[in-house]
């Protein structure tokens, strides 16, 4: 996709009265942050694990040209081949190649925001082959010429009237009357028309959540079964993985497995983890003849050893998403990156340079509630922070924002001051560059007041009011 | 240089000064030769009445339907009475499973088995689980001709039969069985972990059974 990250401003300001967004936006809210609560506070041993999948992550990123080695010894092994692209384009490179040697005309996929990262379905279509994405979601974006606005729910922004619209369009096949105004009818035709199309699929591409370098085993975690058919019915099976999905073994995939779900869609489980480990065997009666991994690097390599390595521990959850305050109120669509929410903010400025991308580290009220539930325990909001000194430095920042950092580091170090200066009424905030401004301003900030203690709603700073609350508790006390 | 070198090299050079490398390969070798557990939910620790019991109860909570029978013996007649119940078709797909051969097809007689892997024309498949995980009532199937994994996702009813006691309490004790089957470091073709049925919330987040995998999926415990 076209990369428009530094349109973030103008983009947020069109999703703000965007009606039709902000209905399906309130899904986000209500469908995932009550479920995730639940779900680890059923796990008494929910925060031990995020622990534990950190440290897992840390360590094989220490070693990881030696557990890539490994992974891909195993992988040859089994009778798989693996592939390693430095670049998008390197992979888009070997994809096609694959699916020219195998003649296809037809390839299905199942969900993949590493192949969203590399742009595969463009360069497919532009070489004459038809991808076709059959995970519910991707499908109906895809009808619709969109990418996704989000990483596990690639079609939270849309409403179920906009689907049957999409559906009417596109399968004319069907009888005009029929009834989709229930989202159930509405699945089962996409179940029927995706049927035919894993069948006829020459080339079936997945992503993987891990590779194992104890086995050589790729895995996907889906609930539709969408990624078990696309990579059994094509003769060819083609994974698209990038280097840092490497864990050691199958018991440090049981760990994250543990966090994964509960944190992205509140299930214990999800319905179907696959582990795939090379083509048909001789015993086999079905399976892909032929199993390809392509490993992108695409920048990572070069995060590593730099204050942004952390972020090579992200699992793509969607937690972090799901509980900004940003992204609830702008969807994932303003970012104009690949990847939205607090993990987009700052992965893609280390994928793409900070130039182009210079407004996403922006993109946070600096709550901290994604750092409060991402799994791997990633400190995102410091990790903008960085994002933001660096574009600071670089001078990138418009002359207003630099203004306010400068007058907002000169009060930061003399706190009397600023106590003071924000007792007159906050007009501080008008110093931090305008984009604070704005938003406090906008009548969806719930989500904001409800995390921080900026601006001051009742007219008194946080300060204020902390001071008098606990002048209050100790009143009470006596 | 090769892609992959110029890789390998670059996560090298990120390192600074890793400890020689004899020492990282070891460390590497431990961990995969040793591959230590990590942190088992309380749980997934159960006796195996109840860690049975918990199978159960989890599979049910996700969305699967359960039944227990005391032999192989019952299995076809169980198999029969759900396919009348929901009015199927009295068709099934199944594998060349030796333990579901010993199911007591030969008393039903109006069954119709199919055998091999799934054309996508069926609306029953029968398969035989490696082993449950009672931690989230999640059933391990193995690829092969036993149980081609076809049949696990194809079909638009799943009946799943699994020994109690294959019923474990965690993934990691069926990857202890998967080793003792494959040998160390070895996989079969696919495994599937499999909890509840096919499901979507991508309308509006609204949870929907029976989105490309199956619709219904059936568990039948064999005491
Ligand atoms: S950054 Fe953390 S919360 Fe966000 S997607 Fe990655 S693992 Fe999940």
């Amino acid at each position: 996709m076209e990369l428009t990250a530094n349109k973030f401003k103008a983009n947020a300001s069109k999703a703000l009265v965007d009606a039709q967004l902000q209905k399906a936006l309130g899904n986000v809210e209500k469908g995932f942050i009550g479920k995730r609560q639940k779900a680890a506070d059923a796990l008494p041993e929910f925060d031990a694990l995020r622990d534990n999948a950190r440290d897992i992550k840390n360590h094989t990123l220490a070693h990881l040209d030696l557990y890539l080695e490994e992974y891909e010894r195993k992988v040859t092994a089994a009778g798989g081949h693996v592939h390693w692209a430095q670049t998008a384009e390197d992979a888009r490179r070997i994809v096609l190649d694959i699916c020219r040697k195998a003649n296809a005309r037809t390839v299905t996929k199942g969900k993949s925001m590493i192949t969203e990262e590399i742009a595969l379905n463009d360069h497919l279509e532009a070489n004459g082959i038809e991808p076709v994405e059959t995970d519910l979601g991707e499908y109906i974006i895809q009808l619709r010429g969109e990418h996704p606005s989000h990483i596990i729910a690639p079609a939270v922004h849309l409403n179920k009237e906009q689907v049957e619209g999409d559906f009417r369009r596109v399968h004319t096949h069907l009888a005009s009357e029929r009834d989709l105004s229930e989202p159930v009818s509405l699945l089962s035709e996409a179940r029927e028309v995706l049927r035919q199309r894993y069948f006829a699929a020459d080339v079936g591409i997945t992503g993987a959540n891990f590779l194992i370098a104890e086995t050589g085993s790729s895995v996907i975690v889906t609930n539709e079964g969408n990624g078990d058919l696309t990579q059994t019915l094509g003769k060819v099976h083609v994974v698209v993985a990038s280097i840092e999905k490497i864990v050691p073994t199958l018991e440090d995939t049981s760990q994250i497995l543990r966090v994964l779900a509960r944190s992205a869609t509140g299930q214990d489980m999800s319905v179907y983890t696959t582990f795939s480990t090379g083509p048909k065997r001789e015993e086999d009666p079905d399976g892909p003849d032929e199993y390809h991994v392509v490993l992108l690097d695409n920048g990572r390599s070069a995060m590593l050893g730099t204050e942004y390595q952390d972020m090579l521990r992200c699992i793509r959850c969607g937690a972090c998403m799901n509980h900004c305050p940003v992204y609830h109120a702008v969807g994932g669509h303003a970012y104009g990156s690949v990847y939205p929410g607090p993990m987009g903010a700052v992965l893609t400025p280390s994928l793409n340079g900070i130039d182009e991308t210079g407004q996403l580290p922006n993109a946070s009220t600096f709550c901290g509630r994604c750092e409060a539930v991402c799994p791997m325990r990633i400190p995102l909001p410091k990790m903008m922070r960085h994002w933001r000194e660096r574009e600071f430095e670089r001078n990138l920042t418009p002359a207003v924002a630099r203004y306010g950092l400068k007058a907002w580091a000169f009060f930061a170090k003399r706190p009397k001051l600023y106590r003071f200066a924000a007792s007159l009424g906050m007009p501080l905030l008008s110093l931090f560059g305008g984009t604070s401004r704005r938003f406090h301003a906008l009548p969806l900030a719930g989500g904001w007041t409800r995390y921080r203690d900026l601006p001051a709603p009742e007219g008194r700073t946080f300060q204020q009011a902390w001071a008098q609350r606990e002048a209050l508790k100790q009143e009470a006390g006596h | 240089m090769s892609a992959r070198d110029s890789i390998l090299g670059k996560i090298r050079a990120s390192m600074g000064s890793p400890a020689s490398n004899d020492d990282r390969r070891r460390t590497v070798a431990d961990r995969l030769g040793s591959a230590p557990a990590g942190i088992i939910p309380e749980r997934a620790k159960l006796a195996e009445a109840e860690r049975i019991e918990l199978f159960c109860a989890m599979a049910e909570q996700f969305g699967a339907t359960l039944a227990r029978v005391g032999s192989y013996g019952e299995v076809a007649g169980e198999v029969s009475g759900y396919l009348r119940d929901r009015n199927l078709p009295a068709t099934i797909r199944i594998g060349a499973d030796k333990r579901l051969k010993a199911a007591g097809w030969e008393t039903e007689k109006n069954l119709e088995l199919r055998h091999g892997p799934s054309d996508g024309s069926d609306m029953t498949g029968v398969s035989h689980a490696t082993a449950g995980i009672a931690e989230t009532g999640t059933v391990a199937m193995m690829s092969g001709q036993d149980n081609p994994t076809t049949i696990n996702f194809l079909p638009e009813h799943h009946i799943v039969v699994i020994k109690a006691g294959d019923i474990k309490g965690d993934m990691e004790s069926v990857w202890a069985m998967v080793r003792e089957k494959q040998g160390k470091g070895e996989m079969p073709r696919a495994l599937n972990l499999i909890t509840g049925p096919s499901r979507s919330g991508d309308i509006e987040q609204t949870i929907l059974l029976g989105a490309h995998g199956p619709r219904a999926l059936h568990v039948i415990v064999v005491d």
